[in-house]
């Protein structure tokens, strides 16, 4: 499997009243064709800023990428002319954003989104488009799709929504899809269903997907791959097996324990990960997540660990304690 | 007062809306938010009302605060029945009851302190005249709820979310009520405050004896908080038993569904893992289908399912279900 997008020591900051936020700081991490691999944290860490920095939509004055290359099938798009840039998004690279309702226009007809991009994108006609349009409402799963290409986005509930951004963002046969919360705005049930439909067609068109999400139990079924963020920095990174089985930074261990699992025995107590997250305008030199960690030593407070490899497979932790915290885990573990 | 009565008893509330037929003259519908739901809650228990949106959930909470007018039904708090008091009888009964909100920014004032928003129902309840006093009791309740001190002088925009959500609580226990209603309390949170903010609600149910309803969509939170639990689907309970006997042996395929659909943190665990994917979506409250609401998307339906309301029923002591097949 090749690698098809390469993103190296990208940093993007925003200039906030409180000062600079470097939102994304330094990070690298890759996707290879056809896989589909997941950027887990939470808010304000750097997750979604990442990709929309891969698609160059940070917003000037206030934010800017200042470091680093996106290398999509060998060429850094940070330094593509904006012509060029405009034949990659939408066409090569398609996104999925977590709010149906925001990113479709409301008083264009769903046919009309869905033709649009294809018309200037592949260059056929209006009739072609319209046929090609119909096939990918029903690849998506939305039944009588000549009566629903007349409709407009309010006639289509949350999850047909969704079905539609997916068929939006497959229509120029992308190979990769950047899908931002994609589900997380939508009720259980249909949030199963169109993560089961973004596998399926993932599969099936060989498309790669990078999945940004808050919720580690969401991806634990669909990615390749983890990558875990924290303050604008990957901390750990491994195949979905591994990081699930074997974490080996203490905030991902802290985010699978905190929350509650329906195949385990009900804890009397859950697990938290204390205190807040930190305000990146004041990161000192040390590990972002020092404060909350259960597990830090005196180095952390003065010295920034950086990605270094645990074990075999490309798990990589950022932690100075990451080779003792199996044992550590297991002393927790035997006191409670 | 006994004290095996319960502390609230939901009888066959019915609450419709009527839509349409305003300005533009569309065609006026009802929707049936919540149609015909009973449950009680003991003192000091926690009962979790699951369901997804527009099921009714919030609806039923806001009827039972009285923030809605019932169109049908009563609702006995302390042995009276709120939907014969008006609005005079009624204060001193909103006192003892309590909510908590999903979004603890659009909840509280954004000018005012976290000081004065505590203050607040202690001054219009006249429960602490004095300002000195009231300073003195803002302090302890944000000792109560894991703040310092100096957050008083704080606003709401200055806290993060778990902060804020820590502000509504002590807001809600101010005024020393005995249930708290607590809706989707921490699905806007952080995973890693959301823990935090569960402990603490069970840390405060514990210390003050109080009384939890506690409206979510997220499974696994409410197994971990309540005690027993309903099922509500497009404005009825479906189900409803302890938390064992829910979670262990669910009698209702919605359920089922729902609980199949809960992902879980473990991707060896999930690929062998077997998922009722649902079809379809929830129905409209406007038009609701005939015989069970749920037959369109269930996966078990006979024809029977969509001639026959089914009644929710004990199938197994303590446990009812509303499926003719259950």
């Amino acid at each position: 499997m090749g690698v098809l997008l390469e993103v190296e020591n990208l940093t993007t900051e925003f200039v906030t009243r409180g000062g600079v936020v470097r939102a994304a700081d330094g990070v690298s991490w890759d996707v290879g064709e056809g896989e589909t691999v997941a950027l887990v944290g939470e808010s304000g860490c750097g997750k979604s800023v990442s990709a929309l920095s891969i698609m160059r939509l940070v917003a000037p004055p206030a934010g800017r990428i200042v470091g680093g290359r996106v290398l999509f099938k060998g060429r850094d798009l940070l330094a593509l002319s904006d012509e060029a840039m405009r034949q990659i998004r939408g066409r090569e690279i398609a996104m999925i954003f977590q709010e149906p309702m925001t990113s479709l226009n409301p008083v264009l007809s769903i046919g009309r989104q869905l033709t649009e991009g294809l018309e200037i994108h592949l260059g056929i006609t209006p009739r072609e488009a319209r046929q090609r349009a119909g096939e990918l409402l029903a690849m998506v799963g939305i039944p009588d799709s000549e009566r629903r290409l007349g409709q407009y986005p309010h006639q289509f509930s949350g999850g047909m929504r969704q079905r539609m951004m997916i068929a939006m963002a497959l229509a120029c046969n992308p190979s990769l899809i950047l899908a931002d919360e994609p589900t997380t705005a939508l009720d259980v049930t249909i949030q199963a269903q169109i993560l089961e439909l973004m596998k399926d067609l993932s599969r099936r068109l060989a498309v790669a997907m990078l999945i940004i999400t808050h919720n580690l139990g969401v991806v634990a079924r669909y990615a390749d791959r983890v990558n875990v963020m924290y303050a604008g920095r990957i901390v750990e990174r491994g195949t979905a097996r591994e990081l699930y089985a074997n974490p080996r930074h203490p905030y991902t261990l802290g985010l699978l324990r905190s929350v509650p699992r329906l195949d385990e025995p009900r804890r009397a107590r859950l697990d938290p990960i204390e205190g807040q997250p930190p305000d990146l305008t004041r990161l000192g030199a040390g590990c972002a997540f020092a404060p909350r960690c259960a597990f830090q030593v005196a180095r952390c407070a003065v010295e920034r660990p950086r990605l270094v490899p645990i074990g075999g497979g490309g798990h990589v932790s950022a932690c100075w304690e990451a080779a003792n915290l199996d044992r550590a885990v297991a002393r927790s573990g035997a006191a409670t | 007062m006994n004290d095996d009565a319960p502390l609230l008893e939901v009888r066959n509330l019915v609450k419709h809306f009527h839509v349409g037929g305003g300005l533009f003259g569309g065609r006026a519908g009802v929707v049936r938010a919540v149609d015909d739901v009973s449950f009680s809650i003991r003192r000091g228990e926690t009962l979790g009302l699951v369901g997804e949106s527009g099921c009714g959930k919030t609806t039923t909470g806001r009827c039972i605060l009285q923030l809605e007018r019932p169109t049908r039904g009563q609702i006995v708090f302390e042995g009276r029945d709120l939907t014969t008091l008006g609005e005079d009888e009624l204060r001193p009964v909103r006192r003892k009851m309590q909510v908590i909100f999903q979004d603890p920014y659009s909840s509280l004032n954004p000018r005012m302190t976290v000081g004065q928003i505590i203050a607040e129902p202690l001054a219009v309840h006249g429960i602490v005249p004095d300002p000195a006093q009231r300073a003195a009791r803002v302090r302890e309740l944000l000792g109560h709820v894991g703040l310092l001190p100096q957050h008083a002088r704080r606003y709401p925009h200055q806290l993060s979310g778990g902060q804020r959500q820590r502000v509504g609580i002590a807001r809600a226990l101010a005024v020393e009520p005995a249930l708290i209603i607590c809706d989707e309390p921490v699905s806007a949170l952080d995973v890693s405050i959301q823990a935090q903010i569960i402990n603490l609600l069970e840390d405060l149910q514990a210390q003050f004896g109080l009384t939890y309803l506690f409206v979510a969509h997220d499974l696994s939170v409410v197994r971990h908080i309540s005690d027993r639990v309903a099922v509500m689907y497009l404005g009825k309970i479906v189900e409803i038993t302890d938390r064992k006997s829910l979670y262990d042996a669910p009698l209702h395929p919605y359920t089922k569904a729902l609980l199949s659909a809960v992902p879980i943190p473990d991707p060896a665990l999930e690929a062998q893992r077997e998922r009722v994917v649902l079809g379809g979506e929830v129905p409209s409250a406007l038009n609701p289908p005939s015989g069970c609401v749920f037959h369109p998307r269930c996966p078990i339906a006979v024809d029977r399912c969509r001639g026959e309301v089914p009644e929710l029923r004990e199938i197994r002591p303590g446990h009812r279900a509303a499926c003719i097949l259950a």
